[in-house]
């Protein structure tokens, strides 16, 4: 393991899941999984589908639908389970989806603004007005490389697959999270657009927030290198190690990594 | 999940079910030709409108009322009606703004309207009518001296008689339908406006109903004339307190455009719609039409259709001038029990004329809502246009929505556009608006308001607000 310098093993862990089980509609997909995610790190996932990535992210997002059956999860020392959704997100909790969704007629800023008030709100801070939004999110759509004219269309509505990723990390961006999950951001961007979404990513890395981020490539990690990889394999953690274990699976797949 | 939590979400008590204790001068219930002739004369009108009313009520006698929407209530006994209901006034003599009686103003305020001239809704000219009189009207002064009229139709029946008599029951006739000939022949109050040629008038005109006494019907008649190359925008606001026992209100709205003349007309609806279980509530059917008489003349219907039991409504155009315009843009909510089968006609007329339809329809809980259109484009309408679209939106897996687009096209130059989608708020974009941050009324309030919003940004700027607030009441409820 070589934590790169923002990462520190002495601090307590931002996130700690202990052997996880979940169940969806009365079949187990999580069978035991265990995570320890410190401040300032950043935790790549890796797997074949249907291993139960997007499990693990909904889960710690707190989508419904989900049953825990066995295990606990724990961030910053809270119970994260027992949290709603909002509340998970208001205390810094955020989730890329992996397919995100159309909000028709709802424009992207006053979606985001509602959404940084609503965390605001929580934190006891005054709620941003309209005038100082826009110059906010302004400069953290340069940042992620988008186009000022996605402001004010309707939240992904109608837009291409790739544009949908982007405009989720203009999101992270723009709310600050401190635990990023990102589930296959890198699916559906193009070389370039890859590349600036990545810088932005990298840019929000720092010693307070950490990142989950679940990818099925190298080329993502080629830009933002993680601290640590794990293989999520039929529902378990079967094998963690650096930045090499990324490159030693893109070698010679999942088989040859089995525990 | 989120089925649950909507249906709990989408029950929400009724803010305005409060009722006054405010003396009324009131006919016995029932209708005759007697009833009639004492409404007539409680108003002191002149013979010819007591002609008017009489023969719409011989006419009425040989009516069927219709049975072709989709919405069921039980059979309504006419005789039970109370066709005459106003508030007494303290002192005899003409009713200025000051002598308003105290109850009243205080009930509007509970409304939120201020009759004060220098009230919330400043630059709005409103005249409020309760159950069937007018009681009020703000901003005549001003509105005079441009040479707008704006008061009560009693008045205009009695200061304005000849342009009353020329405009009654020219765009919707005496035996138009049951319901509108019914309040053609017992019609206490209303609105009337008229815009002089070339004004464009500066302030929103608006009328406050509210149906206060109990057992009582309300037949208000509104009518609007817009002369060549004038302008006006009218807001109409609804609201009825809570009782047992179903309500009838059966309006006729009449709008008249000339040359050039623009008429906005707006509503913001929300009559008592009665309790969860569907017990109560006002029933609502009106008929409401536009005729765009002049060369491009225009008319927009823009409603906010959230309350009542049923509502039975469809503010129509007609597009006779060349050139004119004609547009609807409606959110209909239907909750709990309600009913409403509302929609538009759009007739084609003249040459070059075009219609816009937008419909909005949201059903939760139980509630069935219909979108119910015509456009009709005659042989004459040579090059005429339309473009419609409706959409639903489920809330609910017991609510219902449907759709009945007539077109009926009779010179093949026309173009046409239809649209129609059905969605349901998913469990999927309230999680993604949770996630980030929101809670689940928010989130519900975001995307119905995104559905919405066509329709909204036609509504003048101070009613949005309004507007949408009243939508989020509705939807809201007890989150567990
Ligand atoms: N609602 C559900 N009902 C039944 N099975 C489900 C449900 N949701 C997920 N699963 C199953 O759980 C397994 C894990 O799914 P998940 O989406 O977590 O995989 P993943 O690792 O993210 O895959 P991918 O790499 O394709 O994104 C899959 O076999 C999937 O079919
Ligand atoms: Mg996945």
């Amino acid at each position: 393991m070589s934590p790169n310098n923002h990462a520190s093993k002495t601090s307590a862990p931002l996130l700690e899941v202990k052997d996880l089980h979940v169940e969806v509609n009365g079949k187990e997909i999580l069978k035991g999984l265990s995570l320890t995610v410190r401040a300032g790190e950043v935790h790549a996932i890796m797997g074949p589908n249907g291993s139960g990535k997007s499990t693990l992210a909904h889960i710690l997002a707190g989508r419904p639908g989900y049953t825990v059956t066995k295990g606990s999860v724990h961030y910053h020392g809270k119970d994260l389970l027992a949290l709603e959704p909002e509340e998970r997100a208001r205390d810094g909790l955020f989730l890329a989806f992996q397919y995100p969704v159309e909000i028709a007629g709802v424009a992207n800023t006053y979606f985001l603004r509602e959404a940084m008030n609503a965390i605001r709100k929580h934190q006891g801070k005054e709620e941003m007005d309209a005038v100082d939004f826009l110059d906010l999110v302004k400069e953290k759509a340069a940042l992620v490389g988008m186009d000022e004219r996605f402001l004010t269309r309707g939240v992904n509505e109608g837009f291409s697959g790739g544009e949908k990723k982007r405009n989720e990390i203009l999101q992270m961006a723009v709310l600050e999270p401190r635990l990023c999950v990102l589930d296959e951001t890198d699916s559906g961007l193009d070389i370039d657009a890859l590349r600036t979404v990545a810088e932005g990513v990298n840019k929000l890395r720092s010693p307070e927030r950490a990142m989950v981020v679940v990818t099925h490539y190298q080329r993502l990690l080629d830009h933002i290198v993680p601290d640590f990889v794990h293989v999520l394999q039929g529902g378990r953690i079967v094998k963690s190690g650096d930045k090499r274990l990324a490159l030693e699976l893109e070698k010679s797949g999942y088989e040859t990594v089995k525990a | 999940m989120a089925n649950d939590v909507l249906q709990e979400m989408t029950r929400q008590g009724y803010k305005y079910g409060f009722s006054s204790d405010i003396a009324a001068d009131r006919v016995p219930p029932g209708l005759n030709e007697d009833i009639v002739r004492l409404i007539s004369s409680k108003k002191n009108e002149p013979q010819w409108l007591l002609d008017w009313r009489l023969a719409a009520f011989r006419k009425w006698l040989t009516m069927k009322e219709p049975t072709w929407a989709k919405v069921s209530y039980p059979a309504i006994d006419y005789q039970a009606i109370t066709y005459y209901s106003a508030p007494k006034p303290k002192a005899a003599g003409p009713k200025s703004l000051d002598e308003v009686d105290p109850e009243i103003k205080k009930m509007y305020e509970k409304l939120g309207i201020s009759l004060a001239e220098q009230g919330r809704l400043q630059g709005v000219a409103v005249d409020a009518v309760l159950d069937s009189a007018s009681v009020a009207t703000t901003f005549k002064g001003q509105l005079a001296e441009m040479g707008i009229i704006f008061c009560s139709f009693s008045e205009a029946v009695r200061e304005h008689p000849e342009l009353v008599k020329k405009h009654l029951g020219s765009v919707v006739p005496v035996a138009d339908n049951f319901f509108a000939t019914l309040n053609s022949a017992v019609f206490s109050d209303g609105s009337f406006c008229y815009i002089p040629k070339g004004v464009k008038c500066p302030l929103e005109l608006s009328t406050y109903f509210r149906i206060n006494a109990a057992g009582t019907g309300q037949f208000e008649r509104t009518l609007i004339i817009a002369e060549e190359g004038s302008y006006v925008s009218y807001l109409e606001g609804c609201t009825a307190p809570m009782r047992d026992e179903n309500q009838l209100h059966a309006a006729v709205v009449e709008l008249v455009a000339m040359d050039d003349a623009e008429i906005k007309y707006s509503t913001v609806q929300n009559w008592y719609p009665g309790d969860k279980n569907g017990k109560g509530g006002i029933y609502n059917f009106v008929t409401k039409r536009g005729l765009c008489k002049g060369k491009r003349s225009k008319i927009s219907w823009t409603q906010v259709e959230t309350g009542s039991a049923i509502t039975w409504k469809y503010p129509s155009c007609i597009l006779q001038g060349d050139d004119s315009v004609g547009e609807f843009y409606s959110v209909a909510l239907t909750n709990d029990y309600q009913q409403a089968d509302t929609g538009t006609k759009m007739i084609h007329v003249g040459k070059r004329t075009s219609s816009t339809i937008v419909s909005k329809g949201i059903s939760a809980g139980h509630g069935q809502n219909t979108y119910r259109g015509q456009v009709k484009i005659l042989k004459s309408a040579e090059g005429a246009r339309n473009y419609s679209q409706c959409d639903s939106l489920l809330m609910s897996d017991t609510c219902g929505a449907h759709t009945f687009p007539v077109i009926d096209v009779q010179n093949p130059t026309a173009v046409m556009e239809h649209e129609a989608t059905t969605s349901k708020v998913s469990d999927d974009q309230i999680f993604y608006l949770r996630q980030r941050g929101m809670s689940q009324a928010d989130a519900v309030s975001l995307i119905v308001n995104g559905f919405c919003k066509s329709v909204f940004r036609k509504l003048p700027m101070e009613f949005t607000v309004e507007a949408q607030n009243l939508l989020d009441l509705k939807l809201e409820g007890s989150v567990g």
